[in-house]
Order: C-alpha cells, then structure tokens, then sequence
C-alpha cells in the first residue's frame, strides 16, 4: 500500500516533469483533447438547453390541466373518425362542471371553456398582426399558468355580462403601448373597442414556435357577440392533485361521455389531451438529436485520443532506455503502466479543464448575446466531461503504456 | 564447483575472507533465436559468489559475458539449469518477483551511468527506494548518507548534465547502494570514462570492497580486472578459466 503510493507520487512527478520538458508537444497534443472537450460540452450544453426549453415550453400548457378537444395532440391516420365529431360548446363545459360538483371526491376541480383564433390588434396608429385571441370566462384565472402582472383579471360577472375588457400578454403591451402603461387604454380587435383590464407576465416561446406572449385574453360572450364568428372553442380542466393526473383523465372521460350522453361501446366522440402526451411523442425526436449530437462531437474527442496514444507512444519510444533503467532498479510492470497512464491522463485531463473553462466562458457569452437561447451548463455535465477526460486518458493511454510495461529489461536497456 | 582458493596479492592488501553463498549457479544455459538461427550464448555454465568477494568477469564480445551479467543482474532468467540466489530460485521466477530481487539484492552500474536526465542526484539516487516504498523522510535521509559515501554530499541537489562524468557515475554507485544491495553488479563502469577518473572510481570499489560489499565487475580491460580478486574468464559460452587475480 506504502508502495503504490509512493509509486503514483513519483508517477505524477514524472508525468509534470514531462509535460513541462516537452511543452509544445504537450500543450499541441491536450489541443485535440480540448477541441474535444469543448465540441462535447458545447453539444451537452445545447441538449440540455433543449431539454429545459422544452420543459418550460410544456410547463405553459400548465402541468395540471388536461385539454378536452375534438382532435388529440398526435398525428391520427383515420381522420374521419374524428372530423365529424361534435363541436365543443360552452354548454359542454357548463354540463360538465355539473357532473364534477355531483361527484363526490372529484379529483377534478373545474373545466373552463377556451375559444382561440388568430386576430389583429389596434391601438392609434400601432397595429399588431398575429395575435391569439382567447375567448374565456371567469374561471380561466384558475388555469392559467402565467401571474398577472398588471392590473387583474376579469371577473364572472364581466364574463357573463360580456364587458369589452381584456388581458394583454407582455409582447402584446409592449408592442401596442412601448414605455408606458397599457392599463386603462383602449384596443381594437376586429373594430371593437376594449379596455385594457390587466398584463400577463411574461413567459417566453412554446418551442420557439409561437409566443405565449402574444395574446389576449377577453370575455368569450364579449368576443362571441362582438366578433360574431363561432371560434374553435375546446375545454381545460384543472385537476386538483397532477400527482394523480392519470386517474383524472379517467375521470374526466367518464364525465364527459355522461355530458355527451354516449353508450357504453361506443367510441369517445372527444380527445382528452395533456402535456405528457406531447412530451411521449416528442421524447424520441429529442433522444435522437441528443444521441446523433454526441455521437458527431464525440468523434472529436476521439480524434484527440488518437492523438493523445500516438504521443504516449512516442514518449515509450523515445524512454526506452529510461524504463530499462526503472526496471533494473526495481519497478514492477505495474509501476511503468501507472507512469504512462498517469502522463496520458494528466494531459487529458489538462485538456478537459481548459475544455471545460472555454465552454463555461462560450456559454456565458452566448446566454448574454442571445438571452432568448436556453443555454444550461450544469454541475452534473462538469463532472460529466472531467470523467470523459480522465476516461479518454485511460483509453487511449492504455496500449502504449501496457507495451511499455512489457518491455524486456535487457532489451530495453541496450536500446539508443 | 568449488570456491577457488583466495591468495593474498603481494603488492596488494589481503582479500578479505569470503563469507555466505550468495549466488548458486548451476549448468545455466542460454539459447536466443534469430530468424531461422538458435545461438547458444551459455552452454552449461557453473559458478559460486560468495559474499565480500571481488569478482571481475572477463572474456571477448560473443564470449556470453554480457548474457551472464544480465542472468546475475536477475534481468533475465536461463533457459535451463539452476540459478539460486540467497537459496532463492530464481530461474523460475516472473517478471514482478524478479523486480524485486533486483530492487533488493542487486545494485546496478551501467556503463552509460543511465541516470535520469532531468532529476538531481538526490532523487535518482532515492529512486529505488520509492520502488521499495520507503517512507519520504527516511528516503531522504538514506540518499543522502549513500551520496556522502560516495563523496557527493555537497552536490546532491546537481542534476547530471551539471556534473562530470566521475561524480556521475559516483552518483550511480549511491544509487545502486541505497538500498543495501546483496551484490554490486558493474558493467564496465569505467568505459565511458577518462582513464584517471576511471582509476578513481575503481578506487571507490576498493574501499566498497574493504567496507564488505560484494562487487562484479564484467570488464574486457585487464588493467579494470587487476583489481579485483578472482576473475572468471568466459569464451564461447562456457567458462574458460576461474581463479584468484595473478
């Protein structure tokens, strides 16, 4: 035990010793391991990235809330089953708040009616294009995932009466009322007039599609009478515990075919829809970027191990006569491998660190130019690409330093 | 084989009286294939070294010399016969045992001197040391009482291109000392030296010698050979002559 440990001690002199004497060639070889490093963190850093967008994007759709539609969130082959279902009404949604209230134990809590459609937006001389209108009661202050952070909602009554008020989504007011306050003013939509009641928080793109930011929330008798067209209406039900979002769901058809009034056997004429659905079909997409991503920058590192065992393999050559001497003095097989090993990781793992400090430095300059990119570099992908490092050091450190461990001592010792 | 009567020199001090068996070596062979060729390099080769005897091995390249020094050096095993070592067998011993022995038993000096080019003397000497796993501070201490005996103590911290060929090849000799060796194994330590330099060095044997250590010298110089007490000279694989030095 004593000797192994003075063995690596001396191993770890050797190594620095050796990496000082030969700078160039140490610093130009942990360059391939760097370049390596860096392309694989980078990569990490953006999957993760990806990873925490698409989480916050999901967390939008509000982790609680299950989407009753006519369609369900996935690609369907036999669109016929589904194209003549019957539309969603407001009626459904009240219906169906009655059949939750009689239901003892009701793991849901409510179902708001959410008609949506694409609008523009005037107010003065500014117009806003590209707009989600929502069309909603009272109660959606329940299922929203965003905060106000303006003013209020609007309340039950505003809804039922059918009040010209609305809710405006951050981009929306910025863009409408740059530097000053959107409480209060007025807005045109389709050539009504609303006032503006409150402003939504911020929060950012669904999977840098669209913006939840630019929205507007009003009263749907409001946007029903005033615009005069029947929207695209669908139902969000809150569930009360999203640990047990799954019993829900079931509950949640059970009530709807009582609203619908459907036989037992017969097909559901609606789609119960949530955010873990989206996330399933979205997962394996996600998987393959992540793998096809690794795999390209991986070949990277694996350039710059090639590198790192072709220099272990000159350093053996090179202290032939260095290592016939260690073993006439004493050092065991084992010894010679920890020294060449032990040189290979240190420049290997030299090469990761400074990987590591040009990636951190990288992504911080890319989070302050592009702040909209969710760029994450966490602890766990440190720890990560240090082992990577020390791995790729081992690996490709091996073969060599195994010959040289090898080596007959008299052989070694007559070489020039 | 039997221990060959030591004489006393006349213009020399006495040898000193031989004491334990330490080498055993008994029809060692050594065959090496080349290509399509098998040489013999020992053909049944006996000798016994006992300890404080002063040993030089003589005979021309292709004599076997250089192959006996590396089967003594336990740097290679034979391919037949018997080689016991402290009664230890070592013919049949592998690679890590043998290491051992080596670090232990046999101190080595090279011709070349074969000192690590960028260590001082201090840690080339300690270096076998750390192969035993001696503790850091007794290390230390040990390295340097070898370097004061070899007259170095003022130079420990010199690195060997910063030394002449002489103090180099006395740091060779503490280092092959440090760890209390059972034998010194010298292959022709005054070869790459100048001739008063060399003398000088074989005089650090002679006080070795008279301190007890049990020296092999393997030369092909009568005038390195002359000083020590019995010379085996070998031609063509096989011992030629063994006796005291005339």
């Amino acid at each position: 035990m004593a000797r192994l440990l003075q063995e690596l001690v001396e191993s770890f002199r050797i190594a620095f010793a050796q990496i000082r004497a030969n700078a160039l060639r140490s610093v130009l070889t942990a360059l391939g391991v760097i370049i390596g490093i860096v392309a694989v963190t980078l990569m990490g850093t953006a999957i993760n990235g990806i990873d925490i967008g698409f989480n916050r994007s999901l967390a939008m759709l509000g982790e609680d809330v299950l989407y009753v539609q006519r369609w369900p969130w996935r690609r369907v082959e036999d669109w016929w089953n589904y194209v003549n279902r019957p539309p969603l009404e407001v009626e459904t949604a009240e219906r169906l708040n009655r059949v939750i209230e009689a239901t003892p134990g009701s793991l849901l809590e409510v179902a708001v009616p959410v008609a949506t459609r694409g609008t523009s937006v005037r107010a003065g001389e500014l117009r806003l294009g590209g707009v989600m209108l929502f069309g909603t009661t009272g109660d959606y202050a329940r299922i929203v995932t965003t905060d106000v952070a303006e003013g209020r909602m609007f309340n039950d009554v505003e809804a039922s009466v059918g009040r010209p008020v609305c809710v405006l989504g951050s981009a929306v007011a910025e863009n409408l009322f740059p530097g000053r306050s959107a409480l209060d003013q007025s807005v045109q939509i389709r050539g009504e007039r609303y006032t503006v009641i409150g402003v939504l928080a911020k929060q950012g793109e669904f999977l840098g599609l669209f913006s939840f930011d630019n929205q507007i929330v009003a009263p749907l008798n409001t946007v029903r009478r005033q615009t005069g067209v029947r929207a695209n209406l669908d139902l969000r039900v809150k569930v009360r515990d999203k640990t047990k979002l799954a019993a829900a769901e079931e509950e949640l058809i059970g009530a709807m075919r009582r609203v619908r009034g459907q036989l037992p056997g017969e097909r559901d004429n609606f789609s119960v829809n949530q955010q873990q659905a989206f996330k399933e079909q979205l997962d394996p997409v996600k998987a393959g970027i992540a793998l096809a991503g690794l795999f390209i920058t991986g070949l990277s590192l694996f350039v710059g191990a090639i590198g790192i065992m072709n220099i272990t393999f000159v350093s053996v050559k090179e202290r032939t006569k260095e290592i016939g001497t260690r073993k006439a003095l004493g050092a065991r097989r084992r010894t010679i491998l920890l020294q060449f090993l032990i040189e290979a990781v240190s420049i290997c793992l030299i090469g990761g660190l400074v990987g590591l400090g040009v990636t951190l430095a990288a992504s911080l300059v890319l989070a302050t130019l592009l702040p909209a990119l969710p760029i994450a570099f966490s602890p766990s992908l440190m720890a990560v690409s240090v082992l990577v490092s020390i791995l790729t050091g081992v690996v490709s450190g091996f073969a060599p330093a195994w010959g040289a461990s090898r080596l007959d001592p008299v052989v070694a010792l007559r070489y020039e | 084989m039997s221990v060959p009567p030591v004489l006393p020199a006349p213009d020399r001090r006495p040898a000193r009286v031989p004491g334990d068996l330490v080498i055993r070596i008994e029809g060692v062979t050594k065959l090496y294939r080349m290509g399509t060729e098998t040489i013999h390099a020992l053909r049944g080769v006996n000798l016994e070294i006992r300890r404080n005897e002063y040993l030089a091995i003589m005979g021309p390249s292709g004599s076997g010399k250089s192959t006996l020094m590396n089967m003594l050096g336990c740097l290679d095993t034979p391919s037949a016969g018997r080689y016991d070592f402290n009664g230890k067998d070592v013919a049949r011993m592998v690679d890590d045992e043998l290491a051992e022995i080596r670090n232990r038993e046999i101190g080595f000096v090279f011709q070349t001197f074969n000192l690590l080019p960028r260590s001082d003397a201090l840690h080339n000497v300690e270096l076998p040391l750390i192969y035993a796993g001696v503790r850091p501070a007794v290390r230390r201490e040990r390295a340097l009482g070898a370097l004061r005996n070899v007259g170095l103590g003022d130079r420990i911290h010199h690195k060997p291109n910063e030394m002449s060929g002489g103090q180099r090849q006395r740091v060779a000799i503490a280092r092959a000392l440090v760890n209390h060796p059972s034998i010194l194994l010298a292959d022709e330590p005054t070869g790459n030296l100048d001739s008063r330099t060399g003398e000088e060095i074989m005089a650090l044997f002679e006080d070795l010698y008279e301190q007890g250590h049990t020296i092999i010298v393997v030369t092909h110089e009568e005038d390195i050979a002359r000083h020590a007490r019995r010379v085996v000279r070998l031609r063509d694989g096989l011992i030629e002559s063994d006796g005291p030095v005339p």
